[in-house]
């Protein structure tokens, strides 16, 4: 371990630090001036991005290694991390208010949160099995304790236990197959791996596979892996749902890239068939059921599934062009999906979780801007042109197109119409039905400036596209 | 006879097999689910412990250590979901949880 190994992990290394001068401070400060946990978390995200900016780097497209190559830092790792800094950030003010309504312990989500982020910081930098395994506990572990923040919940309790079980099995069956690859390989170094791999195919590698693609499907919540997600999305509080739902994307994303292409690559023609059914399962399963729920957590549950089977799409391609576009589409997804979820916790304000689909009726008279705002993240997520999702469907299906496969294409848009009708229905409500209750809608200044910042977001990304694209493209 | 890395091999993937059976057939109680788990996970540790042992080298039974402890830290983490799920229900049985339906 020298200082460049450890000037390469500074992100992470001031994360951690702060995430344990927050749970001190937090511990002595009175119950009224709980408020400044936030705030400090806030700022702690705010000078981890200035940290992760300003490493100065003599060759930005250079892939730098460290700790014995356990831990890598290119230019993917880097834009994912400051996505999932600027998601989380926007998440902490997006929940202050919802915590102290709910009386959520707040010291807690906060800690936990973070630490969640530093595991999803290391799976996007790993480069060794061992990086990939410690990341993605340090992302489950403190996932299962906050869905179980609210010990009284009977719904959150059992989600939590769900979660909790289906999360170690897909653990448990990611370290078999891993176990399976070291034993023929004799490493644990992804790179190595790949030299390995290389020489030819065995069938126990193989094997190995199939059980890391298992654990990748289940941590994006991929048809048949996909049971957890409408539970958990349903029971979880607003404000934890939110969390499952952008950082750990994206973090299961760096993890596909890293384990399928940068450390089996050389076996793409066996995952490429399994991430086929994959996506093509998930794609019709989560379109198709999504329209059948009432409830609004459960129908973004089903449209998260739907979403990650498109952006399997890109990876199943195999090539550079497929792997930024997945790229993007993951990044696109998250900010969709936090905006959405912001909604959801601002009309869940009065105490009551605001999840049926009829919560949501002639929100236009209630509140212009907030339907504004939906309107746009919901015609974002159905990928109606101009917005952002337009663009990330886009990509992948052209990768798809241009890797020959046709059929999956035409399925892909042919189910991107039919998904629409369940986004469109929500606009539907808000702008053309009478509403329920006429409770004013309270808005505190800095989540109303986050909101507006996410929602139009969708907007901008998709009109200057090609600046996230280009970023994206030069990842790999 | 002598012991071979094939030996050791089948062992794990009897205990693996052991564990899957135990987390899908099980339709009791939610501890044995917890220990299911905790056996899928030792297996996983026969196979590095006996890999690392063939190739002569401590990789694999340095990420031994690792599970060991990541699995302390899970076990702790599930019985505590567990504790305030029995506060909420009485009940530990596996049926009783259809409040969601996933």
């Amino acid at each position: 371990m020298t200082a460049v190994d450890l000037m390469l992990a500074l992100p992470e290394l001031f994360i951690l630090f702060m995430t344990c001068v927050i749970m001190l401070v937090g511990l002595w400060l009175p119950r009224d001036r709980q408020g400044l946990i936030s705030f400090m978390s806030v700022m702690t995200l705010v000078f981890a991005a200035i940290i992760l900016l300003g490493w100065d780097d003599s060759n930005p497209s250079a892939v730098d290694y460290a700790f014995n190559a356990a831990f890598v830092r290119d230019q993917m790792a880097d834009v994912l991390k400051l996505t999932a800094f600027i998601l989380l950030g926007a998440i902490f003010i997006y929940a202050r208010q919802y915590l102290r309504v709910f009386k959520m312990a707040i010291l807690e989500y906060h800690v936990l949160s973070l630490f969640m982020l530093l595991g999803a910081m290391v799976l996007i930098s790993s480069a060794s099995m061992l990086t990939v395994y410690l990341g993605l506990e340090l992302i489950a572990l403190p996932s299962y304790a906050l869905v179980a923040l609210r010990r009284d919940d009977k719904r959150a309790t059992e989600a939590a236990m769900k979660y909790f079980v289906l999360g170690s099995l897909a653990s448990g069956l990611l370290l078999y197959g891993l176990s399976m690859i070291y034993g023929v390989t004799g490493t644990l170094s992804l790179a190595q791996v790949a030299n390995i791999t290389s020489m030819g195919n065995n069938t126990v590698l193989v094997l190995g596979l199939i059980f890391v693609v298992i654990g990748i499907a289940f941590k994006l919540g991929v048809v048949p892996l996909h049971m957890w997600i409408p539970d958990v999305y349903e029971g979880a509080p607003a404000a934890v749902t939110i969390l499952i739902s952008s950082v750990p994307k994206l973090a299961a994303f760096a993890m596909a890239i890293r384990l399928l292409s940068d450390g089996m690559g050389n076996m793409q023609e066996h995952w490429m068939s399994m991430l086929v059914v994959l996506a093509t399962l998930s794609i019709v399963l989560g379109n198709l059921v999504a329209i059948a729920q009432s409830n609004i957590k459960r129908m973004l549950a089903y449209s998260t599934i739907a979403h990650m089977g498109f952006m399997l799409l890109g990876l199943l391609t195999g090539t550079d062009q497929g792997f930024s576009a997945s790229m993007f589409y993951a990044i696109v997804y998250a900010i969709m999906s936090a905006g959405a979820f912001a909604v959801i916790i601002l009309l869940s304000q009065h105490g009551v979780e605001a999840e049926n689909l009829d919560d949501y009726k002639g929100l236009n008279k209630r509140s212009p801007w907030l339907a504004l705002m939906m309107l746009m993240l919901m015609f974002s997520l159905a990928g109606v042109p101009v917005f952002a999702g337009f663009f990330a469907k886009w990509l992948v299906i052209q990768a798809v197109l241009d890797a020959g496969m046709v059929w999956l294409a035409v399925l892909a848009v042919v189910f991107s119409v039919i998904g629409a009708f369940y986004y469109l229905r929500v606009v539907k409500l808000m702008y053309f039905d009478e509403p329920d209750s006429d409770e004013a809608i309270i808005v505190p200044a800095d989540f109303r400036a986050a909101l507006t910042l996410n929602g139009s977001a969708q907007l901008l990304l998709g009109i200057f596209a090609n600046i996230l694209i280009a970023l994206c493209v030069a990842s790999f | 006879m002598s012991l071979t890395l094939a030996h050791f091999l089948a062992l794990g993937g009897i205990l693996f097999s052991l564990s899957v059976a135990g987390i899908f057939l099980n339709r009791k109680n939610i501890i044995i689910l917890l220990m299911a788990i905790e056996l899928m996970l030792l297996s996983v540790n026969m196979n590095f412990v006996a890999f690392s042992r063939f190739h002569g080298h401590l990789d694999g039974q340095v990420f031994v250590f690792f599970i060991l402890t990541v699995a302390a830290a899970e076990a702790a983490i599930g019985l505590a979901i567990l504790m305030v799920l029995f506060r909420n229900r009485s009940s530990i049985n596996v049926e009783d949880m259809d409040d969601l339906q996933g």
